[in-house]
């Protein structure tokens, strides 16, 4: 088999991650111009949730997915109202030491609680090996990550795009002042946002629990790079979101191999400040086109 | 329908509105004249529940809608074209039209009441895949004016309308305000051009320093010496 091929398909799998974990902070930070600092945490909530119900209650992670996805929505929604929406308007400074107040109780509780030891979610058939068309092997649990954050993302655009409720989120990020006029409820689609935004991390954790552990920091571990996948895409749009998802991915595989292990991110946030370079708004960055 | 008494309202600390009071009967063409800063646009935001009155009230057939959001506003069956169009613009002008029919009443309806609308609006339907920010000036406030009326509203508030517009699409403008009038929608109007608005208002309001100074039928404000020489300059 080529490595070269084995490499792309690891990449394209990785990416695919990304991407499921960078869209909800996308959107968060587009719709609500707020930046969520806390958006890896809560993958670290989600990820000690999904072990505890497969430990403890032996339910499968991938039943545990939508389930998760909706208590996250909810989570998400409420996080936004009892402690973002009374700093709506205040200074962007203080809404960032809320966000990393909020992930740093979370990531400090879950030490407490589950002390600094790996939680594994043991799903032997995840970790079977498949072989993509005789070209290169990926393990199955990452196809089915890499399935679902496609299914997600498409979900997503298309219900920000052709529902009611989707062009009222767009128009509360391209005009404030306009929106209520048109009946709609500005506060509300915040909260709704925030839930979405959630959600999309509760779906995350419960297809990457058999993947990856859960530990107090594991949610910075990805969280860095959801950031770096959200300013490549263009603060803000989703599909630029899912390509830089991609790219990061692809980049992190190749450089990890032709490059180094150590040196992949390196690698990466050269890519990345050349592109921010060429392009200062990102791949689809136009202000407020989302 | 609308009544506003003694009302009062600013921004912040600021108080713009000192003593605003005026009502707008069902099937009435009403208009608020007032130089720059006099509180027009405040007024009409006031209504809209944008920002909540400090003093007096502002009732809705007799209900107080002082505390209202803007969406219960809307509900209510009263829709402000604001100032300066204010569309979506990286949405098409098909999208800007229907989230102006989003409020539940409306949504049902919208087929239909686009099309009632687009046959007012020949150069809308043309643009109707175009984003709405790439349109020129007299076309957004076309699609601002289309997007007003999807929402079906019992009263229809415009923010001066021909604002930066040629005296064609003014006059065009003007058509369309004539024909909304005309299909019995009550319309409260604040406009810089106030000889095309006195001539058609049942009533005006001449508004200074945050107080009504002055009201009376339409036609009878245009001969009033007073505001001949404060608006029209003769
Ligand atoms: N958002 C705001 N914050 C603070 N003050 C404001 C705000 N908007 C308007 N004002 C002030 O309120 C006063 C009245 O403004 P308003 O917009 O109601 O005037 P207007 O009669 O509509 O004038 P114009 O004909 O220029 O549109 C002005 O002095 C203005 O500076
Ligand atoms: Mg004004």
């Amino acid at each position: 088999m080529d490595i070269l091929i084995q490499l792309i398909a690891n990449g394209v799998l990785l990416g695919g991650v990304f991407a499921l974990i960078s869209i909800g902070l996308t959107l968060i930070f587009g719709i609500v111009r707020v930046v969520n600092f806390a958006h890896g945490e809560l993958l670290m909530v989600g990820l000690y949730a999904t072990w505890l119900l497969s430990a403890k209650l032996g339910i499968h992670p991938y039943l545990a997915a939508v389930p998760l996805a909706i208590a996250f929505f909810f989570l998400g929604a409420l996080m936004q109202r009892a402690i973002i929406q009374p700093l709506m308007n205040a200074d962007p400074h203080i809404q960032i030491f809320a966000t990393v107040g909020i992930g740093t109780a979370l990531a400090n509780g879950a030490l407490m609680i589950f002390s600094a030891d790996l939680r594994s979610v043991d799903v032997p058939w995840a970790r079977q090996a498949t072989d993509l068309f005789g070209l290169a092997s990926v393990s199955r649990g990452n196809l089915v990550a890499f399935a679902v954050s496609g299914i997600a993302t498409t979900g997503l655009i298309l219900f920000l795009r052709r529902t009611h409720l989707g062009r009222a989120i767009r128009a509360v990020a391209q005009n404030r002042y306009a929106a209520p006029l048109m009946g709609i409820d500005v506060n509300r689609i915040y909260a709704i946002t925030f839930g979405i935004g959630a959600g999309c991390v509760g779906l995350a954790a419960a297809v990457l629990a058999p993947l990856y552990p859960a530990f107090p920091t594991v949610g910075s571990f990805f969280v860095l790079t959801a950031f770096v996948v959200v300013v490549l895409g263009g603060m803000g749009s989703l599909e630029g979101a899912v390509i830089g998802a991609l790219i990061i991915g692809l980049v992190e595989s190749l450089a990890g191999y032709y490059v180094a292990p150590d040196l992949k991110e390196v690698v990466y946030f050269l890519i990345f400040l050349g592109i921010l370079i060429v392009r200062p708004a990102g791949l689809f960055g136009v202000r407020g086109a989302e | 329908m609308l009544r506003l008494e003694g009302l009062r309202a600013g921004y912040g600390p600021v108080t713009v509105l000192q003593d605003v009071s005026l009502e707008v009967n069902a099937g009435e063409v009403v208009t608020i004249v007032g130089g720059n800063g006099a509180g027009k646009t405040t007024t009409l935001r006031a209504i809209c529940g944008l920002i909540k009155p400090q003093g007096g009230r502002i009732t809705v057939d007799g209900r107080d809608t002082s505390r209202l959001a803007p969406p219960e506003i809307v509900d209510l069956g009263i829709t402000m074209i604001p100032e300066g169009r204010q569309l979506f613009p990286f949405m098409t002008v098909r999208e800007n039209l229907m989230l102006g029919g989003f409020k539940p009443a409306a949504r049902a309806r919208i087929p239909e009441r686009l099309e009632e609308v687009l046959t007012l609006f020949p150069r809308v339907r043309e643009r109707m895949t175009q984003l709405a920010g790439s349109l020129s000036g007299g076309e957004q406030q076309m699609v601002a004016i289309a997007r007003g009326m999807m929402a079906n509203p019992r009263l229809l508030m415009f923010d001066e309308p021909s604002l930066g517009l040629a005296p064609l699409i003014v006059k065009q403008v003007f058509q369309i305000i004539d024909t909304v009038v005309a299909s019995g929608t009550t319309v409260l109007i604040v406009e810089q051009n106030i000889v095309h608005t006195l001539q058609i208002a049942t009533r005006g309001y001449v508004l200074e320093n945050g107080r009504v100074a002055m009201s009376g039928p339409g036609p009878e404000l245009l001969r009033d010496p007073h505001v001949k020489r404060a608006y029209l300059g003769v």
